[in-house]
């Protein structure tokens, strides 16, 4: 069994993860890093190690090849890494339990890096929990873990630079696309040129999301643009779809399974339930932890890096990681400050330029407003089954918050732990009581962060008896 | 700036809080609630919500038997029945010594004239609760006991306050007060409240307020644990204890495990914040497991813990300030109150309105925690 | 729903869902493996007894929950398969065995 104690924790080893890794064992700080997964990579990178030894690489792009160096560094590197270990809680200190291969545990450490990255927005919309509806994501994920695409034609609803990369994936691998209800509001596009200056500085980004587009337009996939409702129907599962656009056009299509994507979120509940403060991020239409210069949170030597700082991608990712691993290895005496701030010259420098099209991006892919104004029968709580007409009848009995409307509805009680209703239900308040939706506020999270059991919970009393 | 004027104002919107303004408000008075966050904010919508007479302090049990009859026409008293189910409460022993500590505690009840509690065994006690561990000897119950849906509670008690026309202030911190001509001014931020009555119902703040009034009452702080799981098919009816161990176990209607017991985090009541501590926890879930084989398994969805007020004898305070003209108290109810909401709310309007209570109450007077100083 | 691309070879691994066998990939998840079966539903909600399958792959939704060897309410879409395997689909509440 390894050492319970390391200088550094890191949660999560995806990019920013692996890279915070790499840089703080470069300085000679001991490094646990735990992730949920089996294999290092972060969503991005899944299962590189398995697929870059395959023929099936090929498919998956440029991108997702870079990750293999990546995993290779940080196999090497000397962080004590635990895959398929899920955290559960942090106490100040600071003292991590983690359940691996169903036994609980704890370690500490004397700083933390947060970089558990981000979590596709949820999309709430009638029939959204149907079997055969799934996240654009998801099915990335199924075709990079497991080679696995939908047996027949899919229809895809969103935006976003997923849903291209995705669907050009997926007609490499030989699989088929009905349809792709684009749901980018009117007007995005202009709106969004006016930060194209800015974002010219990543051209290649820039050229990489035409050729998608282009690849699709040449594939004839049909588009229906401007799709602003959505609505999956059927028995059990997903028999067809019901849409209508700006336009007031109406269509009805059979589907089997439907893939949704609507933009990130960064993963906060870690930094939310540890107490770090966050704020509102207008563009992105999310929290985000307060941070300074090097990812330290409101909390000392709390650090958040990658997406779970804002959504920036995998090359923003890996700057933040090794920006707080400098700060890291300041702190505990490795490494002097002036050291640090030259080497932190290039990593900030490094994440301006991979930041550099963020606002153009958020701009043209900002959320539809119905996404945060589903129907009254639409399930807000998937968990709990809470629709978004009992959440608004009760929004307006006093004027509850987030929490008091979870306590009185039991929206956000379930397993995922408001992980897909939070910001919904953000939202139906703010609309209901008509307030700005950053005034309302979000869920106190509650740990632990996932769900161990009582026998896993009471071995630890064995383990470490009361002092 | 003009204040608002009420017959009586209460500080505090937690359970104890809203009941005293039920019946207050019952009793044809204008009142105010004045909560510093939302009502239920802190211990109220963090009770296991456990009605319990079963093992209390003697000095508690003829107000708990009163607030017995209370919980099993509650309907009446709010509008709602606040989830409230007669399932019973058992305290379990696991060894034959525990077991005879019981008989003792039974004795005793009965030689005061209660029949509340009463001793079961080891047959009986599989029969009542097929799921517990086999190690189990006998148990103490309180058939009439239960417990209730903590948030339906805040709600009921809510809407039964402003069915009757009670004003509630959530929002509103009291940072100041003053007296004068028999009337307190409560200043709050730009809110200003008067009136010549005032319940210090503000929990785990409570010893805070009161000095603001001037009374110095030594108070400590709880944090009590909880730990909420899945949900889970039917597997208990009663809720259950046991001797020697910090333990409360019961399922929800929902079906959810819920397991307290007064397993203490860590409160800040400066950030209104507490804590829950897992390898204190953890002493909960070996309890848990040890009673309930079957639960082992069962996945916690969330834990927390919730802030309020202990008192060095564990008994609440309930009374009229020696010092403060129209100011009483209510709180330090040290981690069992929830089921004393209704009768308490009763025994203030008593005092608010006639100035006395027929119920005896004089153990729980604020003086005993006021040291010295404070005849006059 | 969904199908595998190509025959997993010499890594093809047996699990039992429900008691049926079917084969899958070592290293693969549970989730990818039930989303290729024919039954479309992975679970039915412990409310209203509806049919969920999984929805995002990474543990953020907790609709892939299944009891693997007896073990409940684990997250298909963490727990890669093993050869043997027994999985369970939880139909509304989960019951405890004693």
């Amino acid at each position: 069994m390894t050492a319970p104690h390391t200088d550094l924790l890191i949660v999560g080893a995806g990019p920013a993860g692996m890279a915070a890794a790499v840089t703080a064992c470069s300085h000679g700080l001991s490094v646990r890093v735990v992730d949920d997964q089996p294999a290092p990579g972060g969503q991005i990178w899944r299962a590189i190690e398995t697929v870059a030894s395959t023929p099936r690489l090929a498919r998956l792009g440029q991108a997702y090849r870079a990750g293999a160096d990546r995993a290779r560094a940080f196999r090497s590197c000397g962080a004590v890494y635990e895959p398929q270990s899920e955290l559960w809680q942090i106490e100040p200190g600071f003292r991590a339990f983690l359940t691996r291969d169903g036994q609980a545990r704890s370690v500490t450490a004397d700083a933390v890096i947060l970089a558990t990255g981000a979590q596709e927005r949820p999309v709430p919309f009638p029939g959204w929990t149907l079997p055969g509806v799934l996240t654009v994501g998801a099915a990335q994920i199924l075709l990079k873990t497991a080679s696995t695409v939908p047996e027949r034609p899919v229809w895809i609803a969103g935006c976003g630079p997923l849903p291209l990369l995705y669907m050009t994936q997926l007609l490499a691998a030989g699989g088929q696309i009905a349809g792709f209800l684009d749901t980018t509001p009117r007007g995005r596009a202009s709106a969004a040129l006016r930060h194209l200056p800015a974002g010219l500085r990543r051209a290649g980004e820039l050229a990489k999301g035409l050729a998608w587009s282009l690849a699709l337009r040449r594939a004839g996939i049909p588009i229906i643009r401007h799709v602003t409702d959505l609505r999956a129907e059927g028995d059990g599962r997903v028999e067809r779809l019901r849409y209508r656009t700006e336009d007031g056009r109406e269509g009805e299509v059979t589907a089997e399974v439907l893939l949704v994507h609507e933009g990130l979120v960064p993963s906060i509940h870690v930094p939310l339930a540890l107490g770090c403060t966050v704020e509102w991020h207008p563009a992105q239409h999310c929290y985000v932890p307060l941070l300074d210069g090097w990812g330290e949170t409101s909390q000392a030597n709390l650090f958040v890096a990658g997406d779970g700082a804002g959504i920036g991608g995998a090359e923003a990712a890996e700057p933040r990681g090794r920006l707080a691993a400098l700060r890291v290895a300041t702190r505990l005496g490795k490494l002097d400050a002036v050291r640090a701030e030259r080497a932190a010259k290039t990593e900030r420098a490094a994440l301006a330029r991979a930041l550099a099209l963020r606002p153009f991006l958020d701009t043209l892919y900002g959320p539809r407003a119905q996404v945060f104004a589903p129907a009254d029968e639409t399930l807000v709580c998937r968990c709990e089954e809470v629709t978004a007409g009992a959440l608004r009848a009760r929004a307006v009995e006093g004027r509850p918050g987030p929490n008091q409307l979870k306590a009185f509805t039991r929206a956000g009680m379930g397993p995922c732990q408001g992980r897909q209703c939070g910001y919904t239900m953000a939202h139906i308040v703010a609309a209901a009581q008509n307030r700005k939706v950053e005034e309302v506020g979000f869920f106190r999270i509650r740990p632990p962060l996932k769900p161990v059991t009582l026998g896993e919970l009471a071995c630890l009393d064995q383990r470490e008896p009361a002092a | 700036m003009n204040a608002e004027a009420f017959d009586a104002a209460v500080i505090g919107g937690g359970l104890h809080g809203l009941s005293a303004a039920l019946h207050l408000a019952r009793a044809r008075r204008r009142v105010v609630v004045i909560e510093r966050r939302w009502t239920g904010r802190h211990a109220s919508g963090a009770t296991a919500a456990g009605v319990r007479t079963l093992n209390r302090d003697v000095a508690e049990i003829p107000i708990s038997l009163e607030a017995m009859d209370s919980w099993h026409e509650i309907e009446r008293l709010v509008g709602d029945d606040c989830g409230f189910h007669s399932t019973g409460q058992l305290l379990v022993a696991e060894t034959e010594e525990h077991m005879a500590g019981l008989h003792r505690r039974e004795a005793r009840m009965r030689q005061l004239g209660y029949r509340h509690e009463e001793i079961i065994d080891a047959a009986e006690l599989r029969h009542l609760v097929p799921a517990l561990s086999r190690h189990c000897v006998g148990a103490l119950i309180a058939r009439c006991d239960g417990a209730a849906d903590p948030h339906r509670t805040i709600l009921a008690f809510r809407r039964a306050c402003e069915a009757q026309r009670v004003v509630i202030a959530e929002g509103c911190g009291i940072e100041a007060v003053s007296h004068e001509r028999g009337i307190w001014l409560l200043s709050c931020g730009a809110h200003r409240f008067q009136a010549p009555m005032v319940v210090n119902a503000a929990g785990a703040w409570a010893g805070r307020v009161a000095a603001l009034f001037g009374d110095d009452i030594a108070l400590g702080v709880r944090a009590s644990m909880m730990i909420v799981t899945e949900r889970v098919a039917p597997l208990l009816e009663p809720v259950v204890g046991v001797v020697g161990r910090a333990l409360s176990f019961k399922q929800s209607d929902q079906g959810t495990l819920v397991i307290g017991g007064g397993l203490q985090g860590a409160a800040d009541l400066d950030r209104e914040r507490s804590t829950v501590s897992f390898n204190e926890l953890a002493k909960g879930a070996r309890a848990a497991a040890d009673l309930f084989p079957a639960a082992r398994d069962v996945r916690i969805a969330r834990c927390w813990t919730g802030i309020e007020a202990q008192t060095s004898d564990r008994l609440p305070v309930i009374g009229a300030s020696p010092k403060a003209p129209g100011l009483l108290h209510a709180f330090g109810f040290s981690g069992h109150g929830f089921q004393l909401v209704p009768i308490v709310g009763a025994i203030l309007a008593e005092l608010a309105v006639h100035g006395r209570t027929r119920r005896n109450i004089a153990v729980f007077t604020p003086r005993r925690l006021m040291g010295e100083g404070i005849a006059a | 729903m969904f199908r595998k691309l190509h025959n997993p070879g010499s890594a093809t691994v047996t699990i039992y869902i429900d008691g049926c066998a079917v084969t899958a990939e070592a290293g693969e998840s549970i989730a990818a493996v039930m989303l290729r079966q024919p039954t479309g539903w992975s679970r039915t909600t412990s409310i209203s007894q509806s049919p969920r399958a999984p929805y995002c792959m990474m543990g953020v939704c907790f609709e892939c929950l299944v009891a693997v060897d007896g073990k409940g309410s684990l997250q298909g879409c963490l727990t890669p398969v093993r050869d043997g395997m027994r999985v369970t689909r939880q139909q509304g509440r989960r019951s405890l065995s004693a």
